[in-house]
């Protein structure tokens, strides 16, 4: 038995489920390939600060063989019968619920994540992607129009080729799998570019699927984003380049598609409002409750979400009573060992994101936001070495830095609004658009609302559901495209038309 | 009258600036924004990044110039920022990352004072 009441055991102790190899290496044609200059680097967990494996530093010419290598299959690969594909997503997906507690462990010991989630959001959302595309591709249809009675228009959706993937490293295996999967399924090839800070989950999963897809369909290339990230954006021989992350390097992507004139998805973040109408306070029942925990979703996953919601709107009516409730939820975040199952916050993923969220309590208290609870470094006796803070609740106003910028850890600044109108200026008085809450027992508060927030997906009574047919992007400086859905696979495709004429006789033009 | 520079840089961060030029050649800086690795300053080679009209250069730091899109300025011009550096793997195309290095902004708000005698900021042209 790999999990014990005190928790799962450390990988690479005896008896734990999963023991890391001492290095890894790219997954390029089916095969597991070295670096060509044969240079690795050492890959610490944020659990303990310590190193753990190492993992391939490629550089162009490792991803040129990747990119050789997809090229080589996607004729094959995109006229795999749809049926064929989508029995090979379901493969995936059962190997993945089958190896449920291996890769949630790898992933809680890669990016830091309690391991409470990992089982319960990030490896069961991740097997549901592949099965929810490899249902989509059996079901949906070309179209065909009838022009006049003798001329046809055909539409038939055809795959890009070889596409290019840089993922994130909050939700490492299942960002690998919003991107692989529609990709996949619309029978293209991949080359994955894993986050440097997280790499390692997505080897194993490849290591385990390494027979359900044929050679060269999908391939990992490990490396840092100077070198390999650059490397893939800029190759003149990808279709069309996907990537997770922030907005410099989301214009530095779009500049590189733009020489070779490809398409590119981006989804850049958000500095997502969680909206609490006066409604909600009017009685003291299960839906109350339910919006106190939805405050406190800021929390989830060390607040390393690109929804994260980072900024409550309150109103004022409500403020002190909501707040102290509020607090008070806030106050029972256990935190502590991300192998233990009871555990709700673990690790931030790496050092300087640690540094990165300290610096903004810093600049906060400098501004003048109240600190309502927290404020500080957590000191996890267990692991000091790691990189632990506390969940954090700032009050202040939407001026404040804090209020605009996403800090990608467990802080929400909070702040009131008087009305409506109060309420729209200040959830829209932002850069970005990707994610917005919103709380109301009032149902044409609920859609109005709803429609005016300028986001790309508002959850009206809840919060962080992530289901795969729901679309999901940004408006604003949050991105382009979006992902899930099934609209998700003309981000992957081509559209041909075909427009036939069934006319014997001759235009007259000539 | 002595203008108050808008961004600074740490010895530390001068360091790396340096040897990081020494391998590379001419850089500049961009303040990103956003997901995962925003907030963060970006390095990149002098000119690998296009700078448009829709970006400010609020100075210089150790002979690079740093810029930041007009729009995000907006919002972060109350405050003086420092280049400085972390330990830890940043993700993006930043030229450190490989250094097992991250650079990283501090801020302070400007004094009512220091306000009056800003360094202006440059467009773009």
């Amino acid at each position: 038995m790999s999990v014990t009441l005190a928790g799962y055991k450390k990988p690479n102790t005896e008896g734990s489920v999963l023991q890391f190899k001492k290095q890894y290496e790219n997954f390029i044609g089916g095969e597991w390939v070295p670096p060509a200059d044969g240079e690795y680097f050492d890959n610490p967990s944020p659990v303990d600060g310590k190193i753990f494996t190492r993992i391939p530093r490629s550089k162009k010419e490792d991803i040129e063989l990747a990119v050789k290598k997809a090229h080589a299959v996607k004729e094959r690969w995109g006229n795999t019968p749809a049926a064929k594909r989508s029995r090979m997503l379901l493969k995936i997906a059962d190997v993945l619920d089958k190896n449920r507690e291996l890769l949630a462990l790898s992933e809680t010991w890669d990016n830091g994540k309690p391991i409470r989630e990992s089982l319960a959001a990030d490896l069961p959302l991740a097997s549901d992607h592949f099965r929810y595309f490899a249902g989509v591709i059996r079901a949906e249809e070309g179209s065909m129009s009838e022009i006049d009675a003798n001329t046809l228009a055909m539409h038939v959706k055809e795959p890009i080729g070889v596409v290019g993937q840089i993922i994130p490293w909050n939700f490492p295996l299942l960002m690998a799998a919003w991107k692989m999967a529609p990709a996949l399924a619309a029978g293209n090839c991949v080359i994955l570019k894993p986050a440097e800070q997280t790499p390692v989950t997505v080897l194993l999963f490849a290591e385990l699927i390494a027979d359900i897809l044929p050679p060269g369909v999908l391939n990992i290339v490990n490396g840092f984003g100077p070198e390999a990230g650059q490397a893939l954006a800029t190759c003149p021989d990808i279709g069309k380049i996907a990537f997770t992350g922030e907005t410099t390097t989301g214009r530095l992507i779009m500049q590189f598609a733009s020489e070779n004139i490809k398409p590119v998805t981006l989804e850049l973040g958000g500095k997502s409002p969680n909206i609490f109408t006066e409604s909600v306070l009017a009685k003291k029942d299960s839906f109350f409750d339910k919006a106190v925990e939805g405050f406190t979703m800021f929390a989830l996953n060390q607040g390393e979400v690109c929804t994260c919601p980072s900024r409550a709107l309150i109103q004022e009516s409500i403020y002190d009573e909501f707040m102290e409730k509020a607090i008070e939820r806030v106050r029972k975040i256990k935190l502590g060992d991300p192998l233990d199952p009871t555990t709700m916050m673990g690790a931030q993923a790496s050092e300087d994101q640690f540094q990165k969220i300290l610096s903004y309590f810093d600049i906060g208290k400098k501004e003048g936001a109240k600190v309502l609870f927290g404020g500080e470094v957590f000191e996890n006796k267990e692991y000091p070495g790691g990189f632990y803070v506390q969940p954090t609740i700032f009050e202040g106003n939407n001026k404040m830095r804090i209020f605009q910028e996403e800090i990608f850890g467990p802080v929400v600044s909070v702040t009131t609004y008087k009305d409506e109108k109060e309420l729209l200026e200040i959830a829209n008085d932002s850069l970005y658009g990707l994610g917005a809450g919103l709380w109301t027992r009032d149902t044409h508060q609920a859609y109005q609302i709803a429609r005016k927030i300028e986001a790309g997906r508002v959850w009206v009574n809840c919060y962080h559901n992530y289901p795969a047919h729901a679309a999901f992007g940004g408006y604003k400086q949050s991105g382009i495209g979006r992902e899930n859905h099934k609209m998700m696979l003309d981000h992957y495709r081509q559209t041909k038309n075909i427009l036939i004429s069934y006319d014997q006789n001759p235009t007259g033009l000539f | 009258m002595e203008r108050v520079p808008r961004v600074l840089v740490t010895e530390e961060a001068q360091k790396v600036i340096d040897q990081l030029r020494g391998e590379h050649g001419e850089l500049m800086f961009h303040q990103s924004g956003g997901c995962c690795d925003g907030s963060s300053p970006m390095c990149f080679r002098q000119g690998e990044f296009r700078i448009g009209l829709s970006d400010v250069l609020l100075g210089e730091v150790h002979g690079c110039p740093f810029y930041m899109s007009r729009s995000q300025f907006a919002y972060w011009e109350h405050t003086q920022l420092t280049v400085d550096i972390t330990k830890g793997r940043g993700a993006s195309f930043s030229l450190e990352i490989p250094l097992g290095i991250r650079f990283l902004i501090r801020s302070r708000p400007f004094t009512s004072e220091e306000k009056k005698a800003l360094t202006p900021i440059e467009s773009v042209s």
